[in-house]
């Protein structure tokens, strides 16, 4: 028997309109979900390094929770498992925000914690010896200079994040995945669209790379 | 006279380490004080303990008029001393992420809430008189060690503070930029400024003291007249320590 595979560049190019409905959703649900994230990661980056035992707990338990577990398992329990709870459905697109919050979060806490521990102690001891307070110090000096080294780090987590949302197609969030089996269903071109879809992930991380790399050299360039 | 700096009775531990031992130490307004003693004998936390970067277990401290309480305690006054002292570090410790001027301005402006044309004027006549004038809109990365140095120090009396602190402020740097650190140090005390210096410029030390503090082990041994203490000291260790620094 005589097997012979040829790549259709037609039907490849016949399923880009069809996929590119799913940006607008794999873009919401990334940013959206990063942009909640990383107020988490602040908050409970700054929790976790507290003096205070009873802020500084519960921030490591969010965290280590998040880290610890499958985004799929978040994504499943808060879809399918929270209604339970709540009592009424949450929508795809919500849970799907939620999920990238929670788990981006947990990791940007980390990220937060990292680079305000990095910065010298003398830092500090400068801002408070001219007389500003704790929270003057931390604000005017620790954080922007912990922020510039955040970079680097935040940009590998959205990479990582937009990635993630490939994983709600599960719930039937219509994002790129998902709006790739609804069209491989209907033509079973299953080597070309994700092919596509694999071409259209890239685009976004390659562009958000080169952005961040803009981004970097500017804010180093001072320092 | 008045005092500016009162410690009585003072005690600090790092853990077990006794690392102040009952020190007794007043400074008056307008002095110049020059702390010497061996790496680890607790001179640098001596004088961070002013500013309250160091907290002491117990006995009295008294700066500027406000006692500060032991542990740490009473962090209104520690508020109101850090207004009125200025700090140099060893390692300059200045802000990366702001220009030579903008780290001038910072305290006045956020502590004193001094108008932006205010701190201007005063951090632009400030690195005039420390001779930096010309590197106002540098980060300090792009200066040397000694301009570095010379920007901390103007940092700390723009907020025109009653009493200056100096950790070793020489230590870190090449040699060739020792002097142009200490000529803006010799400058303060002309002019009057209350110090209190760690160094190990001995030469600095008998020229521009009003009083040398030698201390040993975390104890003040011996004080005195900068000429006294360094042609005639009278306790063994303070010979010793002499001897071993003023030889080569």
């Amino acid at each position: 028997m005589e097997f012979q595979f040829q790549f259709d560049w037609q039907a490849a190019i016949d399923s880009i309109p069809f996929l590119l409905k799913g940006i607008p959703y794999t873009l919401l649900i990334s940013f959206g979900g990063l942009l909640i994230g990383f107020v988490l990661g602040i908050i409970f980056g700054l929790l976790s390094i507290n003096k205070k035992w009873f802020l500084r707990w519960p921030a490591t338990a969010y965290i280590e929770i998040f880290r610890g577990t499958p985004i799929l398992v978040q994504v499943l329990f808060i879809f399918y498992g929270l209604p339970d709870l709540i009592g009424g459905p949450i929508d795809p697109l919500t849970a799907g925000i939620a999920a990238i919050a929670l788990n981006s979060g947990a990791y940007i806490s980390e990220v937060v914690r990292g680079g305000v521990q990095s910065i010298d102690k003398g830092q500090t001891e400068a801002g408070l010896s001219l007389g500003l307070s704790r929270t003057q110090t931390f604000w005017s000096i620790i954080w922007p200079q912990a922020f510039r080294r955040m970079i680097p780090p935040l940009g590998n987590q959205a990479i990582v994040s937009i990635k993630d949302t490939s994983l709600f197609s599960v719930i039937g969030v219509g994002e790129l995945v998902r709006q790739g089996q609804i069209y491989i269903a209907n033509t079973f071109t299953a080597f070309e669209v994700y092919f596509v879809v694999a071409i259209l992930y890239l685009a976004i991380t390659l562009s958000l790379s080169f952005i961040l790399r803009l981004v970097e050299r500017r804010g180093l360039a001072s320092v | 006279m008045t005092h500016i700096v009162e410690m009585k009775g003072m005690n600090k531990y790092f853990g077990k380490l006794h690392v102040l031992k009952n020190i007794d130490l007043t400074v008056e307004q307008g002095e110049v004080v020059v702390i010497i003693g061996a790496s680890g004998s607790g001179k640098s936390t001596l004088i961070r303990c002013v500013n309250g970067l160091e907290e002491f277990e117990s006995g009295k401290l008294v700066v500027d008029g406000q006692a500060l309480a032991p542990k740490g305690g009473n962090q209104k006054a520690l508020t109101e001393i850090r207004k009125e002292v200025g700090m140099v570090f060893q390692q300059f410790n200045l802000f990366p992420h702001l220009t030579v001027k903008k780290n001038v301005m910072l305290g006045p402006m956020k502590v004193k809430n001094a108008s932006q044309v205010v701190a201007n004027a005063t951090a632009e006549r400030l690195l005039n008189r420390v001779g930096i004038g010309n590197q106002a809109d540098k980060y300090p990365s792009h200066l040397s060690g000694g301009q570095q140095q010379r920007v901390a120090i103007a940092r700390a009396l723009a907020m025109e503070p009653r009493l200056m602190l100096f950790d070793e402020p020489t230590s870190a740097l090449d040699p060739e930029m020792i002097g142009e650190v200490l000529d803006v140090m010799r400058e303060l005390a002309k002019e009057g400024m209350t110090m209190m210096v760690v160094t190990h410029e001995m030469g600095f030390a008998r020229e521009v003291a009003d009083r040398v503090i030698y201390i040993h082990e975390g104890q003040i041994v011996e004080q005195g007249k900068p000429d006294d203490v360094f042609d005639n000291p009278q306790n063994e260790r303070t010979q010793a320590f002499l001897s071993r620094v003023l030889a080569h």
